[in-house]
């Protein structure tokens, strides 16, 4: 039973992760038909400032000493920032684009900002110490669970409960949705492109920042690789979730979650190094079964 | 007085000029009727006023200021409401929502509720559905919801393609009844894509025909719905 727990806290913990990173990126997708490449650096952009820039191999934590009540909102307020601010320097010069010519562009972005950080910091992964006693286990019926698990979770449940809120009550939600269903008709009807696609882009990094905060706890390092590995899972569950549905990419980052947590577990002891070759060949599987992903919007209508 | 002129607008896709040099101009309350075979550019037309389509030369101005090279939106906001061809209804919303997406720019919140209950006066089947998602309705229903939005942005203009199109008779009488009555009741001004001599000579006002992308014909609908030279210039030959 304890042994159950910690799996599905193990699933939930890591879905959270991905879930939160398919939102950043279904969400700007939404509106521009954009996947943005970008999404991972924005990640690692939002752990470097926690430091002040120096290329030596101890890191100088600036940002980091805040207390947690300003520390939280400014990272979020900085990834947000860094978004639209991509938005309106790179992006908004692409809006007729076709999409390959916007994807290679925020590749491009991406790499920008990489070795920017990299110029700053170097590339040594620093240690960081923000909240490391967050990892110490609770005990949840019997089950030790590492309390930063049980934030994680509860912090994706929150932000997926405001963001629906957000979406289906406010007057700015429902153009949101208008406009990521048929971008061309919304306008018609008044609904400024400039501030819709803006918002998404704020939102998108607001949930990198995030991401970017439950990776340095995790794992007390500033690293540039940082996002990587999330956003290529993220990714990856936007497009099984259906491209364009941000439940369908919510739900599917909980799926690859839990399907690597699983395959940890029940995958005999030889075959668990590589573990992530099953989890891919089963999103090839899904992908054969569902070309156009499993909660593909039924009118994803191209913009003009 | 001139609500809309549009003065020797060009609008190419590509290779292909849809629109050449063709000019209309609406006066405030007037209805003007827009018919010709397919292909003529008629919707192009209704593009190109939306901003939707950017016109390669000429001018287009509402209530004197020139809306052509604007935004969409911003032509919307300046009180131009547009049924596109193929409804355009957004199927994930609900048909509430779908209604009130077009009161966002207005300032009087309470106008556009009344406005809101009027559209659901006009068409009770839509308030029977109000919570439903509007991808759920018939062609006929959606066609019903399209034009209840265009009016609640509460515009000065509004600019309906076919609004015939796969409606049953019945229906067609019903959605135009509701068009006459705002445009004698509040000066509406409409610009109508309309196959139908009949129903332009029906509803009065005036009509142009269009043809490979020019003004080929200006009249007076009835006058031209009644005689041969609607016939003649439709196909093309005749030309005087
Ligand atoms: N997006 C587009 N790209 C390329 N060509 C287009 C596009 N839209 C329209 N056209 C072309 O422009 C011309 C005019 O089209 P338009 O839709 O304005 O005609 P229409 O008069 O509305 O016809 P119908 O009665 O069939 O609706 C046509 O030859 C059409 O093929
Ligand atoms: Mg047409």
């Amino acid at each position: 039973m304890t042994a159950v727990l910690q799996i599905l806290f193990d699933a939930l913990s890591l879905g959270s992760l991905y879930a939160l990173g398919a939102l950043g990126i279904a969400l700007i997708f939404g509106v521009m038909r954009l996947v943005n490449f970008a999404h991972g650096d924005y990640i690692a952009f939002c752990v470097f400032a926690l430091l002040w820039p120096s290329i030596d191999a101890a890191a100088i934590v600036f940002i980091g000493k805040l207390p947690s009540l300003i520390l939280i909102p400014l990272v979020i307020a900085i990834g947000a920032g860094l978004s639209v601010l991509s938005e309106i320097v790179v992006f908004r010069r692409f809006r007729n684009a076709n999409p390959a010519t916007m994807m290679i562009a925020s590749f491009a972005l991406g790499f920008v900002i990489r070795y920017f950080l990299l110029m700053l910091y170097s590339s040594r992964p620093k240690s960081i110490d923000l909240w490391s006693n967050l990892s110490l286990p609770i005990e949840i019926f019997g089950a030790r669970i590492p309390l930063l698990q049980v934030i994680t979770i509860c912090t994706t449940i929150v932000v997926l409960l405001a963001l629906t809120a957000f979406l289906k009550r406010t007057r700015f939600g429902l153009e949101m949705r208008a406009a990521a269903e048929n971008f061309t008709m919304a306008r018609m009807l008044g609904v400024r492109a400039n501030n819709v696609i803006m918002l998404a882009f704020a939102l998108s990094g607001a949930l990198a920042a995030a991401i970017g905060l439950i990776l340095v706890t995790q794992t007390g390092t500033v690293d540039i690789q940082m996002g990587v590995s999330v956003m290529l899972v993220a990714f990856i569950a936007t497009v099984i979730g259906g491209l364009g549905s941000l439940t369908g990419a919510v739900i599917a980052g909980f799926l690859i979650g839990g399907a690597t947590v699983l395959m940890q577990v029940i995958l005999p002891v030889d075959a668990r190094p590589f573990r992530d070759a099953f989890v891919y060949a089963a999103v090839i599987v899904t992908l054969i079964w569902r070309p156009n992903g499993l909660f593909a919007p039924k009118s994803a209508k191209q913009r003009v | 007085m001139t609500l809309l002129e549009v003065k020797d607008v060009t609008v190419r896709y590509g290779q292909l000029t849809a629109l050449r040099k063709a000019s209309i101009g609406l006066d405030e309350g007037e209805t003007l009727f827009v018919t010709g075979p397919n292909g003529a550019g008629k919707s192009t037309l209704l593009k190109a006023i939306a901003g939707v389509v950017s016109p390669r030369e000429g001018e287009i101005r509402l209530d004197g200021r020139r809306i052509s090279g604007r935004a969409p939106e911003e032509i919307a906001r300046m009180g131009f409401s547009m049924v596109p061809e193929g409804r355009e209804v957004f199927g994930g919303l609900t048909i509430e929502e779908n209604l009130r997406l077009g009161v966002g720019m207005r300032a009087d919140k309470d106008q556009a509720e009344r406005d809101l209950e009027q559209v659901y006066a006009v068409f009770p089947m839509l308030r029977e559905r109000r919570d439903r998602h509007a991808g759920v309705l018939s062609g006929g229903q959606q066609q019903m919801l399209v034009i209840g939005r265009a009016l609640m942005a509460g515009p000065r203009l509004m600019a309906i393609d076919e609004p015939s199109l796969g409606l049953a008779p019945k229906v067609i009488d019903d959605v135009y009844a509701i068009l006459l009555r705002l445009r004698d009741k509040s000066g509406l001004t409409l610009l109508i894509v309309e196959q139908s001599a009949t129903r332009a000579m029906l509803t009065g006002g005036r009509m142009i025909l269009m043809r490979s992308g020019e003004v080929a014909l200006a009249g007076d609908a009835r006058e031209l719905a009644r005689g041969d030279t609607l016939r003649a210039a439709y196909f093309g030959y005749g030309d005087h």
